[in-house]
Formats: C-alpha cells, structure tokens, sequence
C-alpha cells in the first residue's frame, strides 16, 4: 500500500486497546535499580532498548508481515521458535504472550483476516506481541516496514510513559526526548525491514542481557505497579 | 479509596458462594494484596480470586482498554464453568470511574460515610449512574460527624429511583442487603429472554 494509511495512526496509537497500559517493558526494574532516574539516565535506556529488543522485535513484526500478505502459509512455528531462541526469561515470554493475546483480539475486531485464526491455531500456547503485530499489520494495510517502524514507536511510548508514571518527570521534556528518536527509528524501521524476507533463524539477535534479568527480578516482586 | 470495596466484596463471597458459582477479580493498584486479603479471609476457593495488575492506570483498565479484565475474567470463567457470578473490584478512588459495558452488566460504586457526606452532592458518574450506590461505614456517622440524612437525600437527588444501600460491614452480614439486590438482578438477568 502506498501513500498515507491512517490505519497505521490507529495501530500505534497507545490509546488503541490492546492491553500495552498495564506494562512498562522493564522501565519499572531499571527505576527500583536506579538505572533510570531522570531524563539522561531514560534517554540512555531508550536507546540501548532500541538498538537490542527494539530491533528484533521490529524485525519479527516485519518478518510476520511479509509472511502473512503472500499467499500460503507464514512459518508460524519457525517465527515463533526463533523468537523464543531470542527470549528466554519466562517473565518475557509470558508478556510476549499476553500482549500478543490481547493484540490480536483487538486487532481482528478491526481489521478482519483469515490469518488470526491460522496464527492462534498453529501456536496454542501464545502468539508472541511482535508476530502478532506483523498479523495485525498486514491485516491493516501496512507494509513490513510500517509494522517495524509500529513496533519501535510502541516500545519508545511504553519505556517514556513509563518513566514519566513512575518518575513523574517533565511530559514535555519526555515528549522531545521521543521526537529526538525520529532519525533512530526510521534507520531501525528499514534495517528491520531488509531483513524480512530473511529465513527466520537469520533474523536479527542483538540481546541485552540486563534487560532478560530485569524482567525475571520483576516477576519476583510483591509490590509492583506494572504487570512487566 | 478504603471505602470498604474489599470488604464489600468478601461479605458478597460469605454470603453469596454456597448459592451460586462465583469468581473475583480484583485490579489492586500495588500489589496482590487485595487478593491475598480475600483468599486470607477464606470466603472463596483461592483458585477463584484473579489479581491484575493495571500499571497506574486503574480506571484505563476498566474502561478504555479492558484487555487484562477480559483475559482475567474469560480465564475464570472458563475454568470455573459454568460461572454465574463473576465480581470485578477496580482499583483506585475517583468519583469520575466507570466501568465499560463490555466487562461488566451492573456496576456498584461504594463511597464510604468518612469520606464525607458531601460526596453524594458532589455525583459524578459513580454516585449518578452506578446501577447500586453502597454507602458505607454507617456506623461512624456520629463520629465523624456525617448526617446520613443529607447523604440520602442528596444520592436520591442524584440517582432518581436507582436504588441507594446503606451498610455497616464490620458485621459478617453487614451485606445482606446488597446480597439481596444481587439476588434479585441475578434472577432478572436469567429470565430476560434478550440475554441469551
């Protein structure tokens, strides 16, 4: 599809509900651990999240988009293995799922397919939030690098609105540090892309560490405010 | 906030659980304490009581963008089946709060007597709209100084002849009244040939 595609201002608004609210992708572990304590320290953890999770999550939507607009069937099971080889922590993959869960049920509200049925059917224990999106994308009319570039702009909103939930720190100044990610995202956006005609073992595998001990230190907390 | 939701809510399991099969999810803004509480006091089976997280959004959660609720409750339900009751307890205080037609059939909005008898004046869509308003804490009214008059008053300018329970839950059937009520829309629910 070319030319503007308002479907694609839906999907990345925050405000569409799927459920991405009630998580911070590990911004409240990095602020308890006083990683992330005000507008440098956040700045920093964007961009190390970007160029690691960021970019195989984008590559995996993209993957899944290009997958799902061409005839026959879009390697679930291969998506889906590789990207757990990505994603060990439990706590991950448990919000991997949920989140893809509840993406898809609200994206086959607004954009019919057949493909939501043959995802859920060919990975009942969960289609994870990145192959989700790229099934949502394509339903939606948007190409492999929108759903990259969809992807990126979720995972900038969540840490920022995040730290700004958490923190309380200036919203305007938040607002900036996101639009300073614009030239970032569109490099991610496009390298994500090149690769989704890719087998899906090639697929980009920029981990950080830090982030997978996050997420499992999280899960052990009684007192938390977001579900990761 | 601490307008008795929870213990609303644990009265209703006592009350309610032998009759009819019911589960509770609960949107504690903190932690699973809420839960923990209700699984402490024993008025349910522990696997009934679903804690969801909602991320400092608690009213998003029940309204804008209900997919935790949904899963929560979908999981229950299915686990549970057939469910007949299934009590949701949001999070957070605001007199602004509803819950969306997609998660719930009736919404009671609890305000507490300490929370001062300006509240029902003040409306809102809890105090105007909510399908029962549960005033509680009646028996502190004296020491804080609340006419319950004026609170019954001012919730009936309110809410025209939707109905208004007053509660003291510091006694174990402290709602009976508000079972009772429960009762009765359970009942209309299941004759009402437009639900099947």
């Amino acid at each position: 599809m070319t030319g503007l595609n308002p479907a694609l201002l839906l999907l990345a608004d925050g405000r569409f509900p799927a459920g991405g609210h009630a998580h911070s992708s590990g911004t409240e572990a990095a602020v308890k651990a006083g990683d992330v304590t005000d507008i440098a320290t956040l700045r920093l953890f964007v961009e190390g999240r970007l160029a690691t999770s960021g970019l195989v999550d984008a590559a995996f939507a993209a993957a899944t988009c290009w997958r799902s607009a061409r005839p026959g069937d879009a390697d679930w099971r291969e998506l889906d293995a590789e990207y757990l080889a990505r994603t060990g922590p439990p706590r991950l993959r448990l919000a991997a799922r949920t989140l893809g869960r509840q993406l898809l049920r609200s994206g086959e509200r607004a954009w019919p397919s057949s493909r939501y049925g043959e995802a859920r059917a060919a990975l009942p224990d969960g289609v994870v939030q990145p192959i989700a999106m790229g099934v949502v994308a394509n339903a939606a009319g948007c190409s492999p690098a929108e759903a990259a570039l969809c992807e990126l702009h979720h995972l900038v909103g969540t840490l920022t609105t995040g730290a700004v939930r958490l923190l309380g720190l200036d919203p305007f100044i938040v607002a900036a540090l996101g639009a300073s990610t614009a030239p970032e995202l569109t490099r991610l956006a496009a390298l994500a892309a090149s690769t989704c005609e890719h087998p899906a073992a090639n697929l980009p595998a920029d981990l950080g560490l830090l982030n997978d001990v996050f997420a499992e230190h999280h899960g052990t907390w009684e007192v938390r405010l977001f579900a990761s | 906030m601490g307008s008795g939701k929870t213990a609303l809510v644990a009265s209703l399991c006592r009350l309610l659980a032998d009759e009819v099969s019911l589960v509770v999810v609960t949107n504690d803004i903190f932690t699973t304490e809420d839960a923990e509480a209700l699984r402490r006091m024993g008025v349910l089976a522990d696997d009934r009581i679903v804690p969801v997280e909602t991320g400092c959004c608690p009213h998003t959660a029940i309204r804008d963008d209900i997919s935790a609720n949904l899963d929560a409750i979908e999981e229950l339900e299915a686990r549970h089946a057939p469910v007949e009751l299934t009590l949701l307890e949001s999070g957070g205080d605001n007199l602004t709060a509803i819950f969306s037609r997609a998660l719930v059939d009736v919404q009671i909005f609890v305000i507490d007597v300490a929370g001062g008898d300006k509240v029902p004046r003040k409306g809102g869509p809890g105090v105007t709209t909510a399908d029962l308003l549960v005033i509680n804490k009646t028996d502190l009214a004296p020491l804080v100084g609340a006419d319950l008059g004026v609170m019954d008053r001012d919730a009936r300018a309110r809410r025209g002849e939707l109905p208004i329970e007053f509660t003291s839950l510091v006694s174990l059937d402290g709602a009976a009244n508000v079972a009772a009520w429960v009762r009765s829309r359970l009942t209309a629910w299941s004759n009402d040939p437009s639900r099947r």
